[in-house]
């Protein structure tokens, strides 16, 4: 008996390798040395075709006396400081809404869910169309909408028609606009934990005399809070992921005026058109430095505000 | 009687609201396929209309035909179900040995997999090109299909919630009736989690179908261009022909959300079972 016991542990413990061993291959392969190689070749000049030549800091002193630096890291911080609190704000919005129990509302729920399925390129090239400055569905609406309002007498109120994606003010708010659109995945985990609320809690506060708004502020938020940190913690690190949307409408340049030059785009343009690849090296681990220290700071802080159910 | 009239406004307004929310979302799919099917005189006009005259469906086969879409379309299938399929079997493999089997190392390194998901991809992007370029697999499709054989932290997480949910009773009984590991994982542990390798398949499937980063790292024929690199060519190349883009644009689209509509019970069940809502 003791000696079958031993026997079947040692077996466990060659298959549990033998089934992780995928993973583990790929984590020394993908992971641990692309790492160390990365390191390194952060510490060299390198295009990709001659081997690395070792030059120490350089490339983290050329990279801090670089202007398009600061302008990335601005443009990025645009996205997460106002990008991702209006979006967290939005998606939330939308699922109150849509957490009631009527007819229809999976109807609703799926048509709102939608639109986050659009392969981003895809949804790239149809904003860019929609914010067309001079045919645009927006622009259009918004030139009838404020001949309306002329025509009442109230020209005053009209809105902008700005250039959107060729106006450098504007392409930011356009670019956050359209991820708005796209917002259903969030919404979605917005929705599930909603519904993890109790609604004993919400029955006993409106006995109580609590109305909707104190309800909300009181019972859903608190009790939401680890969903709304998840959430945010993902759209932070998706920001200084932000590639794609600027590559597709700004041509890869991240124009206009450097105004969609984000950090993930200014480090593929070094890395790949330019070929300068230590470069880009010690872009990203200057990236991962300022992922790293944030990430702890944001965990600090909502340590004490984060309400985790029987946590 | 006051009451339930209060109620039923309540209703009304309630369903009025989620009605306008829900047009203002599905606006700009029916611009893009009101557009797809606008002659190109009528694109350019200044007010808004919403219906073509006359109906273009040529001008599906003018995009088609000005970019080969047909050619691009293959291709992604290609690498999106090759890519799909090997996840869903490395994934599950290691997700089997992580919430399974029981030995010394799992929990350990199964903290090591999941700290690896906090390191931007950005970090190994340059190297891992590196490791592809000097095996010349740089403008081949195996630097986008290869690395899925390896599996993925979200996904083998995902999967161990689901398979944790599976009586250990079970596993237990077929152990002492003799079953190794391989067969419960392939004859039991797979059959009983559809849902979950369903929610994984079609994740692992529109990632394929919409990733522009790979493509664009590794891909440098045009003959073997994606879908997504091949949108991204055709405005760089067509920009003002917006009947023809958003033609394009409705088949990249189309796909995704008919293959969501269609799996969307399974789906619902998958993440409602393997704990992915919480």
């Amino acid at each position: 008996m003791l000696r079958l016991k031993r026997q079947s542990i040692d077996n466990e413990y060659l298959t549990g390798l033998l089934f992780v061993g995928p993973w583990i291959l790929g984590f020394l392969l993908w992971v641990v040395y692309p790492v160390g190689s990365s390191i390194y070749l952060s510490l060299c000049a390198y295009d990709g075709m001659r081997p690395p030549q070792f030059i120490g800091l350089q490339n983290y002193r050329a990279i801090f006396a670089d202007p398009e630096f600061y302008v990335s890291l601005k443009n990025t911080f645009y996205i997460i400081l106002i990008g991702v609190p209006v979006s967290l704000f939005f998606s939330l919005s939308l699922a109150m809404m849509l957490n009631q129990r009527r007819r229809g509302i999976s109807i609703y729920r799926t048509l709102i869910y939608l639109p986050c399925l659009t392969p981003v390129v895809a949804m790239s090239v149809l904003w860019m169309w929609l914010f067309n400055p001079d045919y645009g569905l927006i622009n259009v609406g918004i030139r009838s909408f404020n001949g309306w309002l002329t025509s009442l007498g109230l020209g005053f109120l009209s809105l902008p028609a700005p250039g959107w994606f060729s106006d450098p003010t504007w392409a930011k708010p356009a670019l956050i606009i359209m991820g708005l659109w796209g917002v259903g995945g969030t919404m979605l985990i917005f929705l599930a934990g909603l519904q993890d609320v109790p609604r004993s809690l919400h029955e006993a506060a409106e006995i109580d005399g609590a109305g909707w708004w104190r309800r909300q502020v009181h019972i859903t938020l608190p009790m939401l809070s680890p969903v709304i940190f998840y959430n945010g913690i993902m759209g932070f690190i998706g920001g200084f992921q932000y590639f794609t949307q600027a590559y597709v409408i700004s041509g890869g340049g991240g124009g206009p005026e450097q105004s969609t030059l984000f950090y993930a785009l200014s480090l593929f343009n070094n890395a790949f058109p330019h070929w300068r690849m230590g470069y880009a090296s010690a872009q990203a681990w200057i990236l991962f430095f300022i992922t790293l220290v944030l990430t702890l700071i944001v965990f600090r802080v909502s340590a004490r505000r984060v309400y985790y159910q029987g946590g | 009687m006051n009451r339930r009239s209060a109620d039923a406004i309540v209703s009304v307004t309630g369903h009025a609201s989620l009605l306008a929310l829900s047009i203002v979302f599905a606006l700009p799919f029916a611009w893009l396929v009101s557009t797809s099917l606008k002659p190109p005189a009528q694109i350019f006009s200044s007010s808004p209309n919403w219906l073509p005259s006359p109906v273009c469906w040529q001008n599906y086969v003018e995009a088609v035909n000005t970019i080969p879409f047909i050619r691009y379309a293959w291709n992604t299938i290609f690498v999106a179900l090759t890519s799909t399929f090997a996840t869903l079997f490395s994934c599950s493999l290691v997700a089997y040995g992580f919430a399974v089997v029981r030995w010394r190392w799992s929990r350990p390194l199964f903290l090591v997999m999941l700290a690896t998901v906090m390191l931007p991809g950005q970090v190994t992007m340059i190297p891992v090109f590196i490791i592809f370029k000097n095996l010349g697999w740089v403008g081949s499709y195996r630097p986008l299909i290869i690395p899925a054989f390896f599996s993925t932290a979200f996904f083998v997480f995902l999967l161990m919630q689901f398979f944790r949910t599976i009586p250990r009773d079970l596993i237990d009984v077929a152990r002492i009736d003799g079953c190794s590991h391989f067969d419960i994982y392939w004859r039991l542990v797979l059959p009983l989690s559809r849902p979950a390798l369903m929610v994984v398949a079609f994740f692992t499937f529109t990632a394929a179908w919409n990733d522009f980063l790979g493509p664009l790292i590794y891909l440098n024929d045009d003959r073997m261009y994606t879908l997504s690199i091949g949108l991204q060519q055709f405005v760089s190349q067509h920009a003002a022909e917006w009947h023809l883009l958003m033609a394009a644009s409705t088949i990249m689209i189309v796909p995704v959300i008919l293959l969501f509509l269609f799996m969307q019970k399974t789906f619902v069940e998958g993440i409602h079972l393997s704990g992915l809502k919480a």
